[in-house]
């Protein structure tokens, strides 16, 4: 028996980052807002107080802030010819789950694409021909929004945030000691860089002496204590260590919790449903227009709720499976490139360069998501591709996210992973080692897609979202040139020895990379190429839109909230400045 | 939780510490699954004395393991970290203990990993592919290996083989080299017993392992510190802070 609700202006589904970011624009624009969440309330001094935050076997490795994959989770293969197994455990990328979802638990690395990563196709495409963005069966595409549009939407979040960094780029004129590629900012950072421990200090001089252009990796965890235009107040980082997988129990990191709720909780034209698992979106007879979504909450009660708009603001990954389940958009078919909705499942090229020193002492679990010295000379195109075979590029950090020893003991070529030898490696190399992370980008391609499951269902019946996904050989090749770049400036550290830990093989969901997936509701400029527009309006309802990273064609060489923070911005501006006014398609088709 | 000098730690943990057998009572505020339906709207919802508190291995002895398993585990642990004056051993740091715990509490029980049907074996690159649940692999896993070595390495246990001995078992298991019956994937087992015994040696104590922090100060990493400020700046510095865990350390409390 389904009970149906009283009508609202706005369903949001889920509550991380963009439910957040949409649920305070529509408030404040007057709208009546109620946002589904199927996870818990979370709270710092609750959930994540500095009493218990720094517990690496709970957060991490039993998963406490994750989605439980024990009555919900995906399939996954490399390829069309495998079948498809369930993901049994979590591994390769960590979902969120509960208020505030990932905005929890992620790093606080708050980047910004470059212009030319929204012009993936046309611009590679013109600077170094046809084949590049076609090999490997790429199926790179333009954006259908620029830097230039996305821009006061970046320093939007920016400002939500607080975020610490140097500006490289402030309109049009290039700053020591920022990040010289990167397009004008109209504004400096609300707050200062953070300050730098050894490690990164050492990787920094190193680099410049190689004359790369270092610069600090800007960051949601704040340098200093800061009030965001909400009013909402942030401390400063204490450089614990434990800020990717865990919240922070110091209020230092930007997530929805510190930066957006404790304005928005207060709002009685905004309601909060917590253990509410959205089904699916449900549509008019003719499919054009969504009457609002059903849901079930943990005591296994049904509900109808009406909207006149439906928000999917939940994971990529739940977003895509919720717009196939609901039968919005024409799902992906790898075997004759038609259809839109799963297309372009993308990833992010991972490797790392660890350093071993005799001489110095780094103090590892002095550390922080963001604590990094960072190149981006080998980043999008700042570098000429010709005759490297691969387009796209990686950042390069010299970071220090923590020293949490059962994840992050490095230990030299060679080490048996258990034994006297490895306790030896352990002991004397924790203090003295230090890793350099290459950040590289994914480009789309035919047969990375995402679809549901024929034979796996979760707790509700309904199918799990199959993922289909390899790395390329462009990514393969990108990834190698990138990690030799890494390796360079870790020679350049004078360390005792330095241990490359390059990207190959196929993907495996087996150990973590990251939790960039992105890709499979994508954005474009016609319905034939995307699921959404560049307000990220689904081309098919046009009052359901999708948010999130799963509207990037392809994903650049960098972290990707504060992209797809930034399109949450753009959308809930258009819909406030015009959808409001005039309901309907925001962009002809 | 008589002690009046309590300290802050402990007392924010200290209501879970009478858990059964190490498995804590149910929390009041549960993070995870199955917490009933809410509905928050005007305020920012707070309740006292819900925080989340960490679940606290108690108690001694083995309540999972079987005699045999027990023996099974401690040469196994002994083996995978031994003990020497570099730092302690795994058994040493109570791993075995740790991993019993772990074993009978929801870890074991498969809580966080999706074992529904069906089951075909899978690529490597899909990772975790059986029906069990860790506490059930180890319980076969053991059993197997124990009837390996009986058929194939002339002792009646692997804990009753010589040390050298259980390394090349060991070995075998990591690379797959050795088969093993009951449905058990030796490389997954293998992969998940040396996990585990990371995790009982360098986790917080208040699980059971990782005894007066001895993984821990033989790296030299400092424990639950959340305030690190004034060293960040000052590079190449020992930081001289004492170790401590969750529940603090010896010298916070009266002697």
């Amino acid at each position: 028996m389904t009970t149906t609700l009283k009508s609202v202006d706005a369903v949001l589904v889920g509550f991380g980052w963009t439910g957040a970011i949409m649920g305070q624009q529509l408030c404040d624009a007057g709208l009546h807002v109620v946002a589904l969440e199927r996870g818990p309330w979370r709270d710092t001094a609750t959930d994540f107080a500095t009493g218990f935050a720094q517990d690496e076997l709970r957060y991490m490795w039993r998963h406490h802030l994750f989605q439980n994959v024990s009555d919900d989770t995906l399939t996954i293969r490399n390829n069309v010819n495998q079948e498809a197994l369930p993901m049994r455990h979590l591994g390769s990328f960590l979902l969120g789950t509960g208020v505030g979802s990932g905005g929890v638990h992620w790093n606080g690395q708050i980047w910004r694409f470059l212009p030319t990563d929204f012009l993936t196709k046309s611009h590679n495409q013109q600077r170094y021909g046809k084949k590049a963005v076609s090999d490997y069966d790429l199926t790179v595409q333009d954006w259908g929004v620029t830097y230039e549009e996305l821009e006061p939407y970046y320093d939007q979040f920016d400002k939500v945030c607080g975020t610490s960094g140097k500006a490289g780029n402030l309109k049009g004129e290039i700053q020591p000691g920022g990040n010289p590629f990167e397009g004008a900012r109209a504004n400096e950072y609300p707050t200062p860089p953070m300050p730098q421990t050894l490690g990164p200090t050492l990787f920094g001089k190193a680099a410049a002496e190689l004359g790369r252009h270092p610069f600090p990796h800007p960051t949601g965890n704040l340098s200093e204590a800061y009030v965001n235009p909400l009013g909402a107040q942030l401390g400063a980082c204490t450089y614990c260590g434990f800020c990717e997988k865990f919240g922070c129990g110091n209020y230092s990191k930007a997530s929805p919790q510190t930066t957006i709720l404790p304005y928005l909780m207060q709002k009685s034209n905004f309601t909060l449903k917590t253990e509410c698992e959205v089904l699916r979106v449900e549509l008019t007879p003719d499919r054009k227009r969504a009457t609002g979504v059903t849901y079930v909450n943990s005591a296994g009660e049904e509900f109808f709720q009406p909207a006149d708009m439906v928000i999917l603001s939940a994971y990529v990954l739940q977003n895509v499976r919720l717009l196939l389940l609901s039968g919005i958009g024409k799902p992906y078919d790898p075997k004759t490139g038609e259809g839109v909705v799963g297309k372009n499942y993308a990833y992010q090229t991972m490797s790392s360069v660890n350093v071993f020193f005799d001489d110095k002492i780094l103090n590892p679990f002095i550390g922080a998501g963001a604590l990094a010295t960072v190149i981006d000379d080998f980043n999008g195109d700042n570098f000429d591709h010709s005759g490297l075979g691969f387009i796209g590029g990686a950042y390069i950090a010299g970071m220090v996210t923590g020293g949490r020893p059962i994840e992050m003991i490095y230990t030299p070529q060679g080490t048996p992973a258990w034994g006297l030898e490895w306790k030896h490696a352990a002991a004397k190399n924790y203090l003295r080692s230090f890793s350099l992370s290459v950040h590289g980008s994914c480009m789309s391609a035919r047969g990375n897609y995402l679809d549901l499951d024929p034979t796996y269902r979760d707790i509700h019946g309904r199918p799990m979202l199959r993922m289909t996904f390899d790395f390329t050989g462009n990514d393969h090749k990108m990834s190698d040139y990138l990690t030799d770049r890494a390796a360079e400036v870790a020679k350049a550290m004078n360390p005792r020895e330095i241990k490359l830990n390059r990207r190959t093989g196929s993907w495996s969901v087996v150990p973590y990379q990251t939790t960039h997936n992105t890709g499979g509701a994508i954005m474009g400029d016609n319905p034939k190429n995307s699921v959404v527009n560049k307000y990220l309006q689904t081309w098919d309802v046009p009052n359901v839109f999708s948010m999130g990273a799963g509207a990037f064609p392809q994903n650049a060489g960098y972290n990707p909230t504060g992209t797809l923070a930034a399109l949450a911005y753009l959308s809930a501006d258009a819909i406030k400045s015009r959808y409001l006014k005039a309901p309907g398609p925001l962009v002809r088709a | 939780m008589s002690e009046k000098n309590l300290d802050r730690r402990h007392f924010l943990i200290g209501t879970i510490a009478a858990g059964v057998a190490g498995v804590s009572a149910g929390p009041v505020h549960d993070g995870e699954l199955g917490a009933p339906p809410q509905t928050f709207r005007g305020a920012v919802p707070w309740q006292e004395g819900t925080a989340d508190a960490p679940p606290e291995a108690s108690g001694s002895g083995y309540v999972y393991f079987t005699p045999a398993e027990a023996a099974f585990i401690e040469a196994a642990v002994g083996r995978l970290i031994p003990n020497d004056p570099v730092g302690p051993g795994g058994v040493e740091a109570n791993v075995p203990f740790f991993l019993d715990r772990q074993l009978a509490g929801p870890f074991g029980r498969g809580d966080h990993y999706y074992l529904g049907g069906p089951w075909p074996r899978g690529t490597p690159e899909q990772g975790y592919q059986s029906r069990y649940n860790p506490a059930q692999l180890y319980r076969a896993a053991i059993a197997a290996i124990d009837k390996y070595a009986g058929a194939n390495l002339g002792a009646p246990t692997f804990a009753a083989l010589a040390a050298a001995d259980q390394d090349k078992a060991l070995k075998g298991l990591e690379s797959g080299e050795i088969a093993l019956d009951g449905g058990v994937d030796a490389k997954s087992f293998f992969a998940m017993l040396l996990q585990n015994t990371k995790e009982g040696y360098f986790s917080d104590p208040i699980y059971g392992g990782n005894k007066d922090m001895g993984a821990w100060k033989m790296i030299g990493f400092p424990g639950a510190h959340y305030d690190y400020k004034e060293w960040v700046s000052r590079h190449g510095e020992p930081v001289p802070y004492p170790t401590v865990g969750l529940r603090g350390r010896p010298g916070w409390r009266k002697a």
